[in-house]
């Protein structure tokens, strides 16, 4: 079996030689739900946006990133066929990026247009299945009774599971969530963390989250990866997870404030803890 | 770029006393220039005031004995503007897409810029007078003239509505493996369609006031009409044809904010 994602050689240089990523390699499993962390400005955010061929690698080197088993994009060349492949893969933006205009489900149907062709996409007559899957698709993320309304009138919590909604309809076997709940009040992060996750359990699908609070990655996902200055510094169970690694991670940077719940092992969830 | 002071965050400075001085007498030396080419005689108003009070009267009071003719006129000269400005729109929306820095590269908006400055620039009325030579006397001409003039306009104010867009939203229709043009359906119209329809509606006012008179040079409607009968110097008449024409215009003003608000 593929791996569903497997990254060699990756390196992006920004402007003013500031290399932003150094990954030698990282390889996620089908069915994994790892989650990212690092400071600001670690890489996480471009690393997510590389695996989806946004934002191309350096030119030369031998870099290659690999979803699904389809080459995204190989020496800072990103594939042809790219289209196809970011149909596989659901991406989730911290500000949710639905067309504030449009109702829910026409932001939500948009994750069909890869598979429909022009005379039906152009003039929006998406066929009946689709609709009913968009349909479906709201009512697995628990909204479905917003599906007529414009986006811009939902919450932020609402706005995010839109964005997962759309992400379902692609028929994503791979999602990438950047900072997915760093815009939402602390009962709908939660919430839009659960949907993750039960997707992962649930359905298999793959999820890459990048997030900022330590603590939300340790009670969700079983796999963390930290970077720091653009290079992988750990990647491991959370149990292995401890203060040391953390301060090395964040490199004083963070006040203890944000990390003392991690610290504390009486708070880890079970799985962390052993 | 020149952002406002308050957007950039920098105080806001005033220009030293010197370089306020000079830039304020710089601009009066420009009207001093002009004066003389202008033929500016103020006194002139007082002396043919007499003249000025006889003509006002002349228009009064207004002669409607042929508005049969005058609203047959009007109405014209609103399908003129209608298919002018129609015409504009449809062609506009790719042209203004391809004007616009952030959905084309720079060798296809580079001379696409150029063409509509070109549309631009030329008043509808010397259009008119050429398009009356090319097709002949009429409405058409007219229409003509109007969507030439009117596409180079619209182009560019789509154009700019499209460069002020949020990219994330079109990043989000680009994450799902959407095609270029399915960027631009799903992302960028709905973004810029209000201030696109305003534009499109405003542009259609003013080419109710401009299809009145490129009417002048033969294109038709209203302004041919106006023409014969300020030649004729039947002046109540012409003050007829005027009050009509500026019932129509606030009308078409009040319909069209109407219709505004429905794709806001």
């Amino acid at each position: 079996m593929h791996p569903a994602i497997a990254i060699e050689a990756l390196e992006k240089t920004f402007r003013a030689e500031q290399r932003v990523l150094d990954i030698a390699s990282l390889t996620v499993t089908p069915g994994e739900m790892v989650a990212i962390i690092g400071a600001s400005g670690s890489g996480k955010s471009t690393l997510l946006r590389h695996l989806s061929g946004l934002v191309r690698a350096d030119r030369g080197g031998t870099n290659r990133v690999l979803v699904n088993g389809r080459c995204v994009q190989q020496r800072g060349q990103i594939a042809r066929d790219v289209r196809q492949i970011r149909a596989g893969i659901g991406f989730v933006f911290q500000q949710f990026n639905l067309v504030d205009r449009l109702p829910v489900l026409t932001n939500v149907l948009a994750g069909a247009l890869s598979r429909l062709p022009l005379w039906r996409t152009l003039p929006g007559w998406f066929p009946e299945c689709e609709r009913v899957r968009a349909h479906q698709a709201l009512k697995r993320v628990g909204i479905e009774e917003l599906a007529q309304q414009r986006a811009s009138t939902l919450s932020g919590g609402q706005q995010q599971r839109a964005a997962i909604a759309r992400a379902l309809v692609q028929g994503a076997q791979v999602i990438l969530a950047d900072e997915p709940i760093a815009s939402l009040d602390p009962e709908s992060a939660r919430r839009v963390m659960q949907t993750l996750a039960d997707l992962n359990r649930q359905d298999g699908i793959t999820v890459l989250v990048s997030l900022h609070q330590v603590d939300v990655a340790l009670r969700f996902c079983r796999r963390i990866v930290a970077l720091r200055h653009g290079r992988v510094v750990f990647d491991g169970a959370p149990s292995e997870l401890n203060s040391r690694v953390l301060a090395e991670v964040y490199g004083g940077e963070l006040p203890s404030r944000e990390l003392l719940p991690v610290t504390t092992d009486a708070l880890l969830p079970a799985y962390a803890r052993a | 770029m020149l952002a406002p002071a308050i957007l950039s965050g920098r105080p806001f400075s005033y220009m030293p006393g010197l370089a306020r001085l000079l830039s304020w007498l710089a601009v009066a030396a420009v009207f001093a220039w002009s004066w003389h080419g202008a033929e500016i005689r103020p006194l002139e108003l007082a002396k043919y005031s007499g003249n000025i009070a006889i003509l006002a009267r002349d228009f009064f009071p207004p002669d409607f004995s042929e508005w049969r003719s005058y609203v047959s006129g009007m109405l014209l000269t609103v399908q003129i503007a209608v298919w002018g400005t129609g015409l504009a729109v449809v062609c506009a929306v790719p042209l203004g897409l391809l004007c616009a820095g952030n959905i084309a590269p720079w060798w296809i908006t580079q001379p696409t810029r150029r063409i509509m400055d070109i549309c631009r620039s030329i008043n509808e009325l010397v259009f008119a007078m050429l398009f009356v030579v090319a097709v002949g006397l009429g409405p058409f001409a007219g229409v003509l003239a109007l969507w030439v003039h009117t596409t180079g306009i619209l182009a560019k104010l789509f154009a700019e509505a499209v460069e002020a867009i949020d990219a994330s939203p079109v990043e989000g229709i680009r994450a799902t493996g959407a095609r270029h043009i399915e960027e631009i359906v799903y992302g960028v119209i709905p973004q810029v369609m209000p201030l696109w329809a305003s534009f499109s509606l405003y542009r259609f006012e003013s080419n109710v006031r401009s299809a009145s008179v490129i009417g002048l040079v033969g294109a038709g409607g209203i302004g041919q009409i106006l023409w014969e009968i300020i030649r004729a110097f039947e002046f109540q008449q012409t003050c007829a044809i005027m009050i009509i024409i500026v019932v129509s215009v606030s009308l078409i003003d009040a319909i069209s904010q109407q219709i505004r608000r429905a794709f806001i």
